[in-house]
């Protein structure tokens, strides 16, 4: 039995927070100490199992799972690789730092239908690891729909008529991005005879070129939804409407970075980095997503509204990891792996903390927060932290993405997109910083006395802010994020890089 | 020679017309009880087509009689008029089926006119 | 075994028999004579399925009253045979438990003569799918759409008129299929299919042969409801009771989609349909058409049962464009589409008589509330409209990844764009429902409550066939490689690697 388990641990990840969910989802809203155990017990036993897998990966096994078949010669079927754990080591710890948070959030504000609400979080769950390991494109297409699905009550939560209108919105894009991949799928199928995710890629350059745009233009679709792409990002704003553990983990973490691992996949292991850049889609690929970086970091200027202004900051960064991997340079590649994790640890803490002003103060806008950082200084630090990370100061995880990204940038002859990094790097300071700055030196009669949210949200924000911290200072301390991320690079391109920075 | 045509394909001449006729009433009239009788024009039609293409001159009907012998020459092949009779009733069933609907629709909205039973069925949907 | 062909249609007339002279004292009895039929159908069904899939596709095949064909009727029971009378007689026994409550409620005093007809209807189209002879498909033809007459006819005070026009659609329709027998038997002298499929070749040029395969087509396409002959569907289906939409929506269309298939592949010359005559292309660019015009149409509509009507319409077109594309990955996936789409059919109408049950209305905007007072009932709604949408892991997603793969094989790009498209106006569709079933009205100004005529879920008799159909959309789609390797690549051979 034990073996069984441990030889199926790929699998056993993405079930225990479907069944995590089920108990949820029978518990009720009655006996909440015990549903809330249910989840908690779930993320920790996620995490484990991910974190289990690591020394494997790094050493080279290649944990596999095949299932059944769901198409003749297709199976539906899972393989534990460097990319794959990268993303779900990710989203797996932070689960557990957000299912805490999500316990005093909802709590403390009264939200309603608690039950439902992390029921379908710990589905998503499931599907994000369901998206990390999949072995092949069928089976990656299956867990993203569902993930796009599970995702739609989240959205919804609020119940108003502007949820539902949101919601609505939502799905047209969930579903078209949904249709547009399958499309992709089909046209692969047809044209290679296989699907299964090969580091380096599998399809060939004797396909054509035109078949070969045509299912690129399908999966730019398809991933571009999710990932924020500009112009097809403006349900993720929008989806803000949601809880803020929502925002904070899904429209941070979970479900977006589903779209750019989703071109990490395309670009590394089902075109591969040569057929990209020979029939010129890299360079398209990389032209959105630096367009993406510089508008979206002006809108993020724009915006009052502080969950707004992170939506926009994150769409921002997404597509920095979009333009690493669309650069093809093993360097660019390597800040964007490690990006998906410095970018998650971050942007996780600043909505920890705009959730925690929230719920605390009821205030959302940025001009509200005069002098805040008095009331609520932990909060307001872990965001500054935050802040400069995003905005790429050294000490903090996001320096180190950015260094490799810029250096992979001058190495691909891309100078243009050294100048969007650096401008967009001064963009961020300018939309974040003022925050902090408001914060602490200005004063508002509102907030002079020191008094923080409760533990249950205090305590996941500081948590972030030490990762954060910590994956600037020793980037492969614990989690071996970096190495994992130089396992990538070196499985999809072959270059290795010595010793660490 | 049109007219030798015509005269030896006369009953398939006759029989289009009725199929003709038989389609004109089902789709142009209005009135629900023309379009039953056009139907049942339509499906006679048809059962004189398959009775007309079995036909054979100077063979009889298909029961085996002693003095005629039994030279396949002299009777014409039974099949097709099975066919028929079977199709027969199941054209008198629809037949009545749908008289029992015009009844029922006479009964419950005093009218037989298509567009305005549809519309008045549409209404109250 | 070998009477098995034979015992399917049989103790499903019978039970219909015995339902009638018994239904006229307690509509009760003559309630557990038909399911008792049905189960019996069913259970011989699935011997059969196994004996035909153990003997490699192997036919069984049984004389009816030991003439020999062709003088004689065959009955055959091959892989394509075996696959329609399992789901017929599968979604037969769930309509039948389902029945009784929502009959109570929608036609009370009349369902002595409802479950006669039910099983007439089954037996009609089992012995469809069954006969081994084109005339004797027309009989059962009839006799399936007379019943299903008597079955819509009973339903809402529109319904006769309704039921009128599509009898007089289903006139033509038989007609023109029947004037194709004549021309069939006058070019080639035979109404069996074995012998016609022996004779055919010889005779691919003649003119009577081709009249023939366009009369034929023509007919079973209006009884299908292809576009331009889906006129008749949606008030039918608008005005039935829930139970006889439930009955007939999933299967009768389907049946006849049946028989142009079984044309094409096993009576006709390959190629036939292909090369003499565009027919599979026409109804391919037909089909699409469909597609579009029903996704389209199912959009505007506020009645549950007219929406689900005209996405018939557009998923009756998936299994044309299977038949279109004429090629094995094709095909495969028009006929799974005959499977999925008559579970998940059956299923999203069954769940429309279990809340008009609970909540006296089919109307979209009054659905506000139905997802706090039947919670389970609506996790079964949820799997069919995903099902629908073709979200995966359902069956609605194979049915569509095989169509698009044959889509993709054939280069046929603008079928393959409207499957894409058509997915996407469907999920507009059916998610509207989904939204308003579960929008609260405690936290939205913008809905007004609807207080449920009778509080719970769905009663056993009605949740339970619910549930195993839920499940069935499922399962269908997880295990749809089973199905497709042990029955459907044998059934598209003719086809051709």
């Amino acid at each position: 039995m034990m073996d069984l388990l441990l030889d199926n641990r790929a699998l056993v990840a993405i079930l225990v927070s479907a069944l995590a969910a089920v108990a949820v989802a029978l518990t009720g809203e009655k006996r909440r100490n015990l549903r809330e155990s249910w989840t908690v017990l779930a993320a920790l036993a996620k995490f484990g199992i991910v974190f289990s897998m690591v020394p494997g990966v790094l050493a080279g096994e290649r944990y596999e799972v095949n299932l059944l078949q769901i198409s003749p010669g297709l199976e539906l079927a899972l393989k534990v690789d460097p990319a794959g754990i990268l993303f779900a080591m990710s989203a797996s710890f932070l689960w557990i730092l957000t299912s805490f948070y999500a316990f005093g959030y909802m709590r403390g504000g009264g939200e309603h239908k608690q039950t439902r609400f992390f029921a379908w979080l710990a589905v998503c769950l499931s599907a994000t690891i369901g998206i990390c390991f999949s072995a092949n494109l069928l089976t990656f297409v299956l867990f993203y729909e569902i993930l796009s699905v599970a995702t739609y009550p989240l959205v919804i939560h609020a119940g108003s008529e502007k949820a539902y209108r949101i919601g609505r919105q939502y799905l047209v894009y969930a579903i078209t991005a949904g249709i547009a991949l399958v499309a992709g799928t089909v046209l692969i199928q047809n044209a290679a005879g296989t699907l299964d995710f090969v580091a380096g890629g599998f399809l060939e350059a004797e396909m054509g070129t035109g078949l070969l745009w045509a299912v690129f233009v399908c999966f730019f679709i398809g991933f571009g939804v999710k990932a924020g792409v500009m112009p097809i990002h403006s349900w993720l704003p929008n989806a803000m409407i949601a809880p803020t553990p929502v925002s904070a983990l899904l429209h941070a973490v979970a479900v977006v970075k589903a779209g750019v691992f989703g071109f990490v996949r395309l670009v590394g292991y089902t075109f591969g980095p040569d057929l990209m850049g020979a029939i010129g889609a890299a360079a398209v690929l990389a032209v959105f997503a630096g367009g993406t970086i510089l508008l979206a970091s002006f809108i993020a200027l724009t915006k009052d509204d502080l969950k707004a202004r992170l939506a926009y900051s994150t769409v921002g960064h997404l597509s920095y990891i979009v333009l690493g991997v669309a650069l093809l340079a093993p360097q660019a590649m390597l800040g964007a792996a490690f990006h998906m994790v410095t970018h998650a640890a971050m942007k996780i803490t600043l909505f920890f903390c705009a959730g925690a002003i929230y719920i605390h103060t009821g205030k959302k806008k940025v001009s509200q927060l005069d002098g805040i950082g008095h009331q609520m200084p932990l909060t307001l630090t872990a965001f500054g932290v935050g802040a400069v990370g995003l905005a790429g100061v050294p000490l903090v995880g996001g320096f180190i993405s950015k260094w490799y990204l810029a250096a992979g940038a001058i190495d691909a002859g891309a100078l243009v997109f050294l100048g969007v990094l650096l401008v967009s790097g001064i963009l961020n300071a300018a939309y974040l910083l003022p925050i902090v700055t408001r914060a602490f030196f200005r004063r508002s009669p509102d907030h002079v006395k020191l008094d923080e949210a409760s533990a249950l949200m205090t305590v996941p924000i500081a948590l972030t802010m030490v990762l954060s911290i910590l994956l600037g200072v020793f980037p492969d301390a614990i989690f071996r994020f970096f190495s994992l991320s130089e396992a990538i690079v070196a499985s999809v391109t072959g270059v290795t890089f010595g010793a660490m920075p | 020679m049109t007219a030798d045509f015509l005269l030896s394909r006369y009953p398939y001449i006759l029989i289009a017309l009725l199929f003709g006729i038989g389609l004109y009433g089902m789709t142009v009239k209005r009135n629900l009880m023309k379009k039953v009788i056009g139907m049942t024009i339509f499906q006679t039609s048809i059962y004189l087509f398959f009775i007309q293409g079995a036909t054979k001159q100077g063979a009889t009907i298909p029961v085996l009689d002693p003095e005629m012998g039994s030279s396949p020459e002299l009777y014409i092949n039974p099949l097709p008029q099975v066919i028929v009779l079977t199709a027969i009733v199941v054209g008198v069933a629809i037949t009545g089926v749908a008289l029992s609907l015009i009844l029922v629709l006479h009964r419950r909205y005093g009218t037989l006119d298509e567009v305005e039973l549809l519309r008045r069925m549409r209404e109250s949907a | 075994m070998s009477q098995i062909p034979a015992l399917i249609p049989t103790s499903l007339l019978l039970a219909s028999l015995v339902a009638l002279l018994v239904g006229l004292k307690s509509h009760r009895a003559a309630h557990l004579i038909a399911l008792a039929g049905a189960v019996v159908a069913f259970v011989c069904s699935l011997l059969g399925l196994q004996a035909v899939i153990q003997g490699d596709g192997e036919a069984i095949r049984y004389a009816m009253g030991a003439w020999v064909p062709p003088i004689g009727i065959e009955f055959v029971l091959d892989s394509l045979a075996a696959y329609m009378v399992t789901l017929i007689t599968f979604i037969g026994v769930m309509v039948l438990i389902y029945a009784p409550r929502s009959l109570a409620f929608e036609t009370p005093g009349r369902q002595g003569m409802v479950y006669p007809s039910m099983t007439l209807v089954l037996a009609g189209l089992v012995g469809m799918c069954l006969t081994g002879d084109v005339f004797n498909l027309y009989v059962f033809l009839e006799i399936a759409a007379l019943a299903a007459y008597a079955l819509l006819a009973i339903g809402d005070r529109g319904a006769p008129v309704a039921t009128l026009r599509y009898l007089l659609f289903g006139a033509v329709g038989g007609g023109f299929y029947l004037l194709g027998v004549a021309y069939l038997y006058f070019a080639a002298g035979t109404v069996n299919m074995a012998d016609l499929s022996m004779r055919l070749p010889e005779l691919m040029e003649s003119q009577a042969v081709i009249v023939a395969a366009v009369l034929m087509v023509v007919g079973l396409g209006v009884k299908m409801a292809l576009f331009p002959f889906h006129l008749w569907l949606p008030d039918v289906y608008t005005n039935a009771p829930s139970v006889s939409a439930g009955l007939i929506a999933p299967i009768m269309t389907k049946v006849s989609a049946y028989a142009i298939i079984r044309l094409f592949l096993d009576v006709f010359p390959p190629g036939f349909f292909t090369e003499s005559l565009p027919i599979a292309t026409t109804i391919g660019w037909v089909s699409a058409a469909g597609i579009v015009f029903g996704s389209v149409l199912a959009i505007a509509q506020h009645d549950y049962r007219r929406m689900l009507a005209y996405s018939s319409v557009g998923q009756l077109g998936y299994i044309g464009l299977g038949i279109g594309l004429a090629n094995p990955l094709g095909m495969i996936g028009g006929l799974l589409h005959i499977l999925n789409h008559a579970l998940m059919k059956g299923l999203l109408f069954m769940i429309g008589g279990a809340v008009r049950l609970r909540f006296g209305t089919t109307k979209i905007p009054e659905y506000v509330g139905v997802g706090r007072a039947m919670p389970w009932t609506m996790v079964a709604f949820t799997v069919g409209v995903l099902a629908m949408v073709g979200i995966p892991p359902t069956a609605g997603f194979f049915s569509k990844w095989y169509l698009l793969l044959g889509a993709a094989d054939a280069g046929a790009w603008i079928w393959f764009a409207v499957i894409i498209v058509s997915s996407l106006l469907s999920a507009i569709y059916f998610f509207r429902v989904v939204e308003m079933i579960y929008r609260d009205p405690e936290t939205d100004s913008a809905v007004a409550d609807h207080e449920p005529r009778e509080a719970g879920e769905a009663p056993a008799s009605m949740f339970w066939p619910i549930t195993i159909m839920a499940t069935a959309v499922m399962a269908v789609g997880i295990f749809n490689v089973l199905i497709v390797s042990a029955l459907l690549e044998r059934i598209v051979a003719p086809l051709g690697g």
